[in-house]
């Protein structure tokens, strides 16, 4: 009962760390992958102090499946835009915004981030509920 | 059958490591890494890519592709895992 209360305050700190240091890896230690790893920890926490069904019942098993491609998506994603607009592939100086090397360096640090957060999710379930 | 392919293995493994051999120093000051591209990245990334970390420089816009290759070999380590682990039982 500690442990359960304890766990329920803490999870969403370890969540938003887990956001500061994706969206900090331009300034700070940090990026996709590192961010994704702290933020995919919150959710093994919640399983380990309430049980692998209430995770189970939160966020179905299938949006995080799918998720895993989405981050890979959204990375490629970006490479065809700047091959669209003209320049070559992850060419993002063509990008119509100010700074578009490092708008477009965070956007593949955030797909990153939501590839490596559902894999670990993913595999962490996967090897908890086979028997 | 089990000696021929510790043979093979051991054949591999001193061929690679007599590759090896030829390669600079760890630390060398005069290596080709640390002559033409390491003083560009050090110089230039913050001019030319106005992300103040290096590390994220280099990782995100300079060697961008190798990332892309890399978030796709996570994607399809958690895929393998499924395969084989998830058989679509239900469990009530």
């Amino acid at each position: 009962m500690i442990v359960r209360t304890i766990c329920r305050l803490v999870v969403p700190f370890v969540q938003i760390f887990g956001l500061y240091v994706i969206m900090h890896g331009h300034s700070s230690p940090g990026g996709g992958f590192q961010g994704g790893v702290i933020l995919a920890s919150s959710f093994m926490l919640l399983a380990v102090s309430e049980g692998i069904d209430e995770l189970r019942r939160r966020f179905s098993i299938n949006t995080i499946t799918a998720l895993t491609s989405t981050g890979v998506l959204l990375y490629a994603g970006v490479g065809v835009l700047c091959l669209v607009l003209g320049a070559n592939y992850l060419d993002y100086g063509i990008l119509p915004v100010a700074n578009p090397r490092s708008v477009g360096a965070l956007i593949i640090e955030i797909g990153v981030g939501i590839t490596v957060t559902a894999a670990m999710v993913s595999i962490f379930h996967d090897l908890v509920t086979f028997e | 059958m089990n000696y021929l392919h510790l043979v093979i293995t051991g054949l591999t493994g001193m061929l690679l490591i007599l590759g090896s051999l030829d390669m600079p120093d760890t630390g060398d000051p005069m290596s080709p890494a640390a002559s033409h591209v390491s003083p560009r990245y050090i110089e230039q990334s913050l001019k030319e890519t106005s992300v103040p970390n290096m590390v994220t420089a280099v990782l995100a816009d300079y060697r961008g592709f190798d990332t892309l290759g890399e978030a796709a070999v996570i994607f399809t380590g958690a895929l393998a895992v499924l395969l084989i682990l998830r058989t679509g039982r239900k469990e009530s």
